[in-house]
């Protein structure tokens, strides 16, 4: 029997407030930190922000009853204090999985924080988690081709993957840039990255770039017997010229190719990860814009979430800071998306900032980025911190070596591989850094040099967006 | 710092992926190194190859990977026995990770002389 519609305003929690909901294993779950405004129960805020973000409106309408809203609606279903914070709590929130388009990562990001974020009875709202239900992650590709397959094209194994990024980041010659790879490639990393604002200006049109860096690929691997490669950044103003770049790098004989996931959007990263499965390319995601979006601890998107998505959307490679660099990132907030990057069951943990339970299945894992004012005496934390399923780049960290780029590579490869040899024969690589890299320079005089040169630098500042702890 | 005349040159190197940068492992640091790898779990298997033929995919496997091997001893001799058998030839050991399906750890244990 079919409900009487009444026109009207009803209060939200009376439909989408539902605590004694079990979510089922098919239900997307959400976590969101909410801070209403002064005097709105938390249970009205938590049922708001689950109507809005599924079948609700602010206002009851007479073709709901043609539905079931029943079966569509998302539900709040848990309230939980924030440690260490009376002003706001934690909403938990099922949706059931019909809300979405299969495969679709924007289709989920649009609902889930789309209207809902500009609501105002909430001050701020911040998305913390998302328990994506296998039934969806077996709709999505995910990489192109994955750690376990990029090892074996490349034949790395046992130790991190060693890269930078060229610099300047705006201004050289496609022919002087081609130079700064090939002298970095030849000095002993297995990677090279194009910055992430570089793209097809003036100064250095895309196709000549590619033409020059393909030179550099080639003569560093003839030279040094490795295999070499560099992130061709295929970010363009549409899909059509990012397609005919990705193109001309499997052209050049470049392996790897390079998108900025956010900038880009989740559409055209999905469109880029397919055309990479299709032509076996290599796929490293840059992540531009992500602190405009996660880095406020109480409004925005987590990055563990970005990163879930990107995982979801497709990427050989994602960033995911450096814990001791230059830039922004709590180690164990750190290393709870790091495992959502790799592993193929994350479980709950909240010292890490893990809300749920994830099941990854069968989806290949991508490598973590670190990246950022990272130097050799970084080197002993970074393989602890990280581990083998890494890409660790020194951008001023190789090029600012006193002798040059090759000597500078050379300097990071042979750190890298001491710190490997030194952890694999069971010793605390992190306690011991010092004796590590003292033993290795002395056999190294490159690596000697860049010790001396960046002796001094450190970058200690409090984090901005702790793990939410009493 | 150093003027530009006193600066080192870098010369390029032929190198052979993990641990080519490090100097020669002494016997005692290769044997960590195995210890490691079967410490690990995985599984020790040598391969080698004709310096000429070293960055094809796929180099001669040495017997069979040595399933449920656990004893050091046994590996190192057969390293050694592979090395005999093919003394211009690089030889190198894989441990084998079947949870990853990938290689766990790969170095190169002898330099053929090419």
């Amino acid at each position: 029997m079919s409900a009487n519609y009444q026109a009207g305003v009803k209060e939200y929690r009376e439909m989408y407030w539902t605590p004694d909901y079990v979510p089922l294993d098919t239900d997307l779950l959400a976590c969101f930190k909410c801070t209403g405004q002064p005097g709105v129960p938390r249970e009205e805020v938590a049922a708001a922000v689950a109507a809005e973000s599924s079948t609700g409106t602010w206002s009851t309408v007479w073709s709901e009853l043609l539905t079931d809203l029943e079966y569509y609606k998302g539900r709040a279903y848990r309230i939980e204090d924030v440690p260490g914070d009376s002003e706001s709590f934690y909403a938990f929130i099922a949706y059931p999985i019909d809300l979405f388009e299969e495969g679709s990562i924007t289709n989920v990001l649009t609902s889930l924080v789309g209207n809902v974020f500009g609501f105002k009875a909430l001050k701020h709202l911040r998305l913390e988690d998302i328990r994506f239900p296998i039934a969806y992650i077996k709709t999505c590709m995910g990489p192109p081709s994955g750690i376990q397959v990029e090892r074996d094209k490349l034949n790395k194994y046992g130790r991190p993957l060693l890269g930078c990024t060229i610099k300047p980041k705006l201004g050289l010659s496609a022919k002087n840039y081609g130079r700064a790879v090939y002298e970095c490639l030849r000095g002993g990393l297995d990677l090279t990255k194009d910055d992430e604002n570089v793209n097809s200006q003036p100064f250095m049109r895309w196709r000549d770039r590619f033409e020059f860096v393909g030179e550099a690929i080639q003569k560093a691997e003839q030279e040094t017997g490795e295999r070499k490669g560099h992130y061709l950044n295929v970010t363009a103003p549409d899909p059509e010229q990012m397609y005919e770049r990705a193109e001309f790098a499997k052209e050049v004989g470049c392996p790897i190719i390079m998108h900025d996931f956010l900038t880009g959007g989740f559409t055209a990263n999905t469109g880029l990860a397919n055309w990479c499965r299709k032509n076996g390319m290599l796929l490293h995601i840059h992540r531009a814009m992500h602190a405009v979006i996660d880095r406020h601890p109480k409004h925005g998107i987590h990055f563990r979430v970005l990163a879930k998505c990107l995982r979801l959307s497709g990427g050989d490679h994602l960033h995911a800071g450096t814990v001791v660099g230059k830039l922004e990132g709590d180690r164990a907030s750190t290393l709870g998306f790091v495992d959502q990057l790799r592993e193929a069951f994350v479980p709950e943990d909240r010292s890490r900032g893990v809300f749920f339970d994830q099941d990854w299945g069968s989806l290949p894992g991508v490598f973590a980025v670190a990246s950022g004012g990272i130097h050799v005496w970084h080197m002993p934390a970074l393989v602890t911190i990280f581990g083998d399923d890494s890409c660790l780049q020194f951008g001023g960290g190789t090029q600012g070596h006193p002798w040059g780029n090759a000597a500078g590579a050379a300097a990071n490869r042979v750190a890298l591989e001491a710190c490997v040899k030194a952890r694999n024969q069971g010793r605390e690589v992190e306690k011991e850094a010092r004796d590590i890299l003292t033993e290795a320079a002395a056999k190294s005089p490159e690596l000697a040099m860049a010790m001396e040169t960046w002796k001094e630098i450190k970058f200690e500042f409090e984090t901005v967006d702790k793990l939410d702890v009493a | 710092m150093a003027s530009m005349y006193e600066m080192g040159d870098y010369q390029t190197a032929q190198t052979l992926e993990t641990f080519g940068f490090l100097p020669q492992m002494s016997q005692d640091e290769i044997h960590e190194q195995i210890a490691y790898v079967l410490a690990q779990g995985w599984t020790p298997a040598i391969e080698h190859e004709h310096p000429s033929r070293a960055m094809s995919d796929y180099w001669t496997m040495w017997k069979l990977p040595f399933f449920g091997e656990t004893d050091l001893a046994n590996v190192i001799r057969e390293l050694e026995a592979c090395h005999r058998a093919y003394p211009d030839h690089h030889v190198r050991l894989i441990g084998y990770d079947n949870y990853t399906q990938s290689q766990g750890l790969a170095f190169v244990v002898f330099e053929g002389r090419g």
